[in-house]
């Protein structure tokens, strides 16, 4: 079948029934041109360049597949975070389950709400860094959840954030289909730190767009949780002035299918974005897919993409990371690696570096790396009587430190070393 | 405290013999050295003794206070009291010197039925120890070997044999990389855990550190086998007329 058949078939099938969401002028008009966006891209198959390592079919099917509830007795991550929760149940906001939506230094408010006013300043974000990051690659599944994502939070940071803001994804429902979809704008000289923890659902598709003003800073912790049979798509779209500072890091433990897609355009100059990291994959059925695309169109800023996985058992690693550096973006200082640990022979990472420069006073470097525990020093720990799957365990760990370093808060990223020691304790 | 008797050990990957049946015996509170040229199999010693991978014993036996340690787990040899200070300590990115410490010590203590060491007797412990090694705070905090130079690496090491107080210490050429000074500082941590009930195995290219650590016994070893062993008299004659005189004259 020709490529473009099959993917205004897969598209229609996938839209046969879906109605758009109704709220004001703009909310309509928004969501109605990023539905002509789908249409006009059409739904990825496996036959799309970037979809060559990642079988998107249960992520475009009409129908979510069953998730079966992963039960631990672990205490919620972060719980001794001073945070303001908010807390979705299959996709659904809670507001008995989550605490007043409200800080000092922040505005929140659930994005049906923000949709149904007439004015708002959502408006010049929802769906729009969407759009921006749909050229020269299109991301098809990120118009789908603009069109249709009815749930979500909005929030302005106005000032240093008092607290952080946690976004709690509970699973409880086997079939649950969540679309959710969340902006934050960081006016100038603003702070906030966004944590987002849990499955979510059974399928889930997440979109996240970020407008960080001159000299704001955002800062993004993401844990997703452990159930195995949960399938994701998540986005987020950053659009980042001049001397901000954007960092992202992501955890990702089990499930069957998670693709991440990081799109990021420095505009102003003496901008950072960071984007990181990690994920630990037990088994064949485990897939995990981090496509990164950051785009230097500014002056002296700084990325870096820190990306380490462990996998074993079968399991499959994917990453896609590019660096575009537009013409006059000089002094571009551009730093991608993707690494992975493989415990086994049957795991496997496939990973796509790429790097395209018009400008010609720039420092990009990039590496990415396939290896196995190292034996010297495995022998070296066992030989001071660490036993040998605890001194696999901190090898691990040692591996991982990179990535882990790229989270700004040291007790954030205490909470989540923790719980890849448990993780790492479990999978012996 | 330590015996190898007839010791054979081939390479596990090609057939190249490395030991040709080793003999030797140290009792508690010794310290033995070995000198020999390269190749003559003294680190394979060092390595088999502690449990690598890579080599295959195809005749003998070792065993430490006459526990056959050839069977062993490195772990299980470690517990029981073997210590091994690397002739290159390894480098471990992302775990800090304190937690590896704690981690191999407490391994250690419930290996052997003991109680895990609290938080604050090892931080006292590892302190005072650390302070005679002048081996600060910040070196502490950092991540295992990481940045180190040379002569931390090996002060590292000798802090690591301190906190484990083993039985039979190994020091595999603990000499090479070290300038005049750190050799010192080195060989003073070792000669402050020598005591009654502690074994040390030396082997060095050179004489010199047996200037600072004194050894009781001197073995020279050629060619997989221990050719002649006598007196500290054996280093010096070593370092007057190099190696070549004593293998003629054993050969």
């Amino acid at each position: 079948m020709a490529l473009a058949k099959l993917k205004s078939d897969t598209t229609e099938a996938r839209l046969a029934g879906v109605t758009l969401p109704t709220g004001a002028a703009w909310a309509n008009a928004a969501r109605a041109d990023a539905m002509a966006r789908v249409r006009e891209m059409g739904l990825p198959t496996k036959r799309d360049e970037y979809w060559k390592y990642t079988d998107p079919t249960t992520l475009t099917d009409a129908a979510a597949g069953k998730a079966a509830l992963f039960h631990n007795d672990e205490a919620a991550l972060f719980d001794a975070v001073d945070r303001v929760r908010v807390v979705f149940v299959d996709g659904v906001f809670d507001a008995e389950a989550s605490d007043d939506l409200a800080a000092e230094g922040l505005e929140i408010e659930r994005l049906a709400d923000a949709m149904a006013a007439d004015i708002h300043w959502a408006k010049d974000i929802y769906g729009v860094l969407e759009a921006r990051g749909q050229k020269p690659v299109p991301r098809t599944l990120a118009a789908l959840n603009t069109a249709m994502a009815t749930d979500g939070v909005v929030i302005r940071a106005t000032a240093k954030a008092a607290k952080p803001v946690n976004l709690i994804y509970l699973h409880r429902d086997e079939t649950s289909d969540a679309v959710l979809h969340n902006l934050v704008k960081v006016e100038a000289g603003a702070e906030v730190t966004l944590l987002e923890t849990g499955p979510a659902a059974a399928r889930f598709s997440k979109l996240l767009e970020v407008d960080v003003a001159d000299g704001g800073t955002f800062h993004h912790v993401r844990a997703q949780g452990r159930d195995h049979e949960r399938r994701a798509v998540t986005h987020c779209f950053a659009r980042i002035a001049a001397e901000s500072t954007f960092k992202s890091f992501t955890l990702t433990f089990n499930g069957v299918l998670t693709r991440n897609e990081c799109v990021l355009e420095i505009i102003g100059d003496d901008a950072t974005a960071h984007v990181a990291g990690i994920c630990v994959g037990d088994g064949k059925d485990f897939h995990h897919d981090d496509t990164v695309f950051i785009t230097h169109d500014a002056v002296n800023c700084e990325s870096r993409q820190v990306f380490k996985k462990v996998l074993r058992n079968g399991a499959t690693g994917v990453f896609q990371g590019k660096i575009l550096v537009k013409e006059g973006a000089q002094k571009t200082d551009g730093y991608q690696i993707s690494q992975s640990l493989l415990l086994d022979d049957d795991s496997q990472f496939l990973a796509k570096p790429e790097l395209e420069i018009y400008a010609d006073d720039v420092a990009c470097s990039h590496g990415s790396t396939s290896g196995a525990i190292d034996e010297t020093a495995l022998f070296y720990l066992r030989s001071r009587g660490v036993s040998h799957d605890d001194a696999r365990n901190l090898l691990t760990l040692s591996f991982l430190a990179e990535a882990l370093e790229e989270i700004a808060d040291e007790s954030l990223a205490e909470d989540l070393r923790d719980r890849l020691e448990g993780w790492l304790a479990r999978h012996r | 405290m330590l015996e190898i008797k007839g010791l054979e050990v081939k390479l596990e990957e090609e057939d190249k013999q490395i030991l040709k049946g080793v003999d030797l015996k140290i009792e508690p509170g010794m310290v033995h050295a070995i000198m020999g040229p390269n190749g003559s199999g003294k680190s394979t010693l060092s390595y088999v003794l502690s449990g690598r991978d890579g080599y295959e014993v195809t005749g003998g036996s070792a065993t430490l206070e006459g526990n056959d340690l050839l069977d062993m787990e490195p772990e299980e040899r470690a517990a029981l009291g073997l210590f091994l200070a690397f002739q290159y300590p390894v480098e471990i990115p992302g775990v800090g010197n304190m937690t590896f410490l704690r981690t191999a010590v407490n391994a250690q203590r419930k290996a052997r039925g003991e109680e895990e060491l609290s938080a604050a007797d090892f931080l006292k412990e590892v302190r005072a120890k650390a302070k005679s090694l002048k081996i600060d705070a910040d070196m502490l905090k950092r991540p295992v070997n990481v940045g180190f130079s040379g002569g931390e690496k090996k002060r590292n090491e000798i802090l690591q044999m301190a906190m484990l107080e083993p039985k039979m210490c190994i020091l595999d050429e603990t000499d090479s990389g070290l300038d005049v000074d750190a050799m010192k500082l080195v060989s003073e941590g070792v000669n402050a855990l020598r005591s009654e009930g502690r074994s040390f195995l030396v082997i060095t290219h050179y004489q010199r550190l047996l200037d600072h650590i004194k050894p009781d016994i001197v073995h020279i070893m050629a060619d997989g086998r221990i050719v002649k062993s006598g007196g500290p008299e054996l280093a010096l004659e070593v370092e007057n007329n190099g190696y070549a005189d004593i293998l003629a004259e054993v050969a």
